[in-house]
């Protein structure tokens, strides 16, 4: 079986992001990782296969020439291959190309099983799995808080807004994880050392065939017209609890008219 | 005037309130059309209240059976025939699954989100809230149907009361979008607090609640002022209470009145779930804690003494 993990090298979250001058959101101002969101798709995979199934898992990222090293993080975790689609052509694409990128790419490496996070920790928009499964057209198990892989059924429970479902669908299939699955493992130095050696593969839009006139900054279906800083957030009144605190407090909810 | 086509959910065989909220929105870009999949007169009632000049109504029992593929599309059917201003959805797992695909079929461009919509000089303009919270940003649909998905809360709901031309919609749905059965579904129970997204205030605790029982004081304060519970993931992780309540990235977004963390360090995570709070209260025995950096009052101090007290004080001020 084949598990392909989509993976996203995004900016540090502590780090103060800012936009370019086209504004797309500047990734060379501050230090990349793979995104955290995305680790926890990994590791499922790399469970699996401990459990005793017998998979190759391959991590696959579209992004600049550093994203690699999202993907060596992928492969000290577990992952067996990486594949790298790199291509400048790609800069500033929307979730509509990169989904169609991301797609073409995985028709090359074949896949059963396409695992990703629940949202990538810069774009947050948590489309592309469901994206990516339509330009397939394969079946999609999305926002996984649990998940189960019994022959080529996929169950997963999931959490929306005014229920908890239960939801199972057959492979072939793109299935996003989240936060809830289970912690991340950290990779030891043997293993980060190992992965090294792990192969990797390098695509261009050219291999994989897609125009680069249909990605990027110019090919985008929305673009963003104005940027500001959120309303700037001060520290107000800090006090020392001296027994007195609770009633300081309640003072100043009384000022607010909160009380 | 084009229509705005609005995906409605339902909630205990009423309309949810994040719905009547993109009715709200829709009416500044054109004539709203509703989509619902049941629903009887009552919510078709509902909806003519809030504005919707037209509802499509859809056979349910079939298609809620299957995730988001059965509303996706009828949505792009909906979508060829009418060519509509926009299509809005609510944020939430159902609505970017089902707003992702509707964008794919329609090769148009989508805006998720978002927490304000207009209707723009060049065309429906949306407002996000990006990087953690810490951006504005305002985006424009370039090529093809704007497809929009909004943040429950992002506009109070508005009566405009009208009475709707009743379109029912025959679908045959596909094999495929019969591929994802949902097998079991269980409602969520209210705890008898206001919910956590819609609370006027919220009472968050963090890890340095110490315990599940921590949480019953957590639940006090709350109660005191009116208002919900909230949490961190250190503190959902933990189990001592339901991750239904978490705040920030992987939880829920909120923004009260009143946000009071206690025992919260203030993670960057955290607080792209609850920085926008009108005003922000932290207790923390840590002056250095980084919730301090975002607090109009805090308080260092042990939560475990401040809080009794501050329950104790307020129950006083009201006699
Ligand atoms: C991808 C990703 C997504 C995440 N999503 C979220 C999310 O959605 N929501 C979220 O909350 N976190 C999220 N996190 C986790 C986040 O990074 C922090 O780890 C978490 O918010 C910390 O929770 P905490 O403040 O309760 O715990 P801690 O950081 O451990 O802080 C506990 C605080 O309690 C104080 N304290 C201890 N005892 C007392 C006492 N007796 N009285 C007063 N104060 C006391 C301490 O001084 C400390 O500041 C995410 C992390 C990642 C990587
Ligand atoms: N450029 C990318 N390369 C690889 N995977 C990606 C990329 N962008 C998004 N993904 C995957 O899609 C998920 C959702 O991303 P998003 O829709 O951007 O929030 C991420 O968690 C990743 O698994």
């Amino acid at each position: 079986m084949k598990i392909v993990v989509l993976v996203k090298y995004v900016p540090e979250p502590e780090a103060r992001w800012t936009f370019a001058d086209d504004l797309t959101l500047d990734r060379a101002a501050v230090d990349g990782r793979l995104s955290e969101l995305d680790e926890y798709a990994v590791e499922q995979a790399v469970r699996l296969v401990e459990n005793g199934l017998d998979a190759e898992i391959t991590a696959l990222t579209v992004g600049p020439a550093n994203a690699v090293d999202g993907l060596r993080k992928a492969l000290a975790m577990g992952a067996h291959a990486g594949v790298h689609v790199e291509d400048a052509a790609i800069h500033g694409s929307d979730a509509l190309a990169t989904s169609l990128v991301l797609a073409k790419a995985l028709e090359h490496t074949g896949f059963d099983l396409v695992l990703t996070g629940m949202g990538s920790t810069d774009a947050e928009m948590s489309v592309i799995p469901s994206m990516v499964a339509d330009r397939l057209g394969v079946h999609q198990a999305t926002f996984a808080g649990e998940l189960a892989l019994e022959g080529d059924t996929v169950t997963i429970r999931r959490e929306s807004a005014t229920a908890s479902q239960q939801v199972q669908t057959q492979l072939p299939a793109v299935v996003s994880v989240t936060d809830q699955t289970g912690e991340a493992r950290y990779p030891a130095f043997k293993a980060i050392m190992m992965a090294k050696k792990k192969p990797v593969s390098t695509y261009s839009l050219g291999d994989l065939g897609v125009d680069p006139a249909s990605v990027g900054l110019a090919a985008a279906a929305s673009r963003v017209v104005a940027v500001e800083p959120a309303p700037a957030r001060a520290a107000g009144v800090q006090v020392t609890d001296d027994g007195t605190a609770a009633t300081q407090l309640a003072d100043f909810l009384t000022a607010r008219g909160l009380l | 005037m084009a229509e705005v086509l609005v995906l409605v959910e339902t909630q205990d065989a009423g309309v949810r309130k994040a719905s009547l909220e993109l009715l709200t929105l829709a009416r500044r870009l054109g004539a709203p059309a509703a989509v619902v999949f049941g629903g009887g007169d009552d919510v078709v009632a509902t909806l003519g209240e809030y504005g919707a000049e037209r509802v499509y109504t859809v056979p349910a029992e079939d298609a809620q059976q299957y995730l988001s593929l059965p509303q996706a599309e009828v949505l792009v059917e909906l979508a060829r025939r009418s060519s509509p201003a926009a299509v809005l959805v609510t944020s939430g797992p159902e609505g970017k699954d089902i707003a992702a695909r509707v964008a794919v079929r329609l090769d148009s461009g989508i805006i998720t989100d978002a927490v304000d919509v207009t209707a723009g000089d060049g065309g429906v303009q949306a407002r996000q809230s990006v990087f953690s919270g810490t951006w504005l940003a305002t985006s424009r649909v370039v090529r093809g149907t704007p497809v929009i998905t909004v943040m429950p809360n992002a506009i109070p709901p508005e009566p405009a009361p009208t009475t709707p031309t009743v379109e029912p919609v025959e679908v045959a749905l596909t094999d495929a979008a019969r591929g994802a059965r949902i097998t079991d579904r269980s409602p969520k129970q209210s705890s008898g607090r206001p919910d956590l997204t819609d609370a006027a205030v919220v009472v968050s605790g963090g890890r340095g609640v110490g315990s599940e029982d921590g949480f019953g004081l957590i639940g006090r304060v709350a109660d005191a002022l009116g208002g919900a519970v909230g949490a961190t993931r250190a503190a959902t992780d933990l189990g001592w209470i339901d991750h239904d309540l978490q705040v920030g990235q992987t939880g829920k977004t909120v923004a009260p009145n009143l946000y009071l963390a206690a025992g919260v360090s203030g993670a960057i995570q955290h607080r792209a779930g609850m920085q926008s709070s009108k005003t922000i209260v932290a207790v923390n025995k840590d002056a250095q804690a980084p919730i301090f950096e975002i607090a109009d009052f805090g308080v260092v101090g042990d939560l475990h003494a401040v809080l009794p007290a501050l329950v104790d004080e307020i129950s006083r001020r009201r006699g």
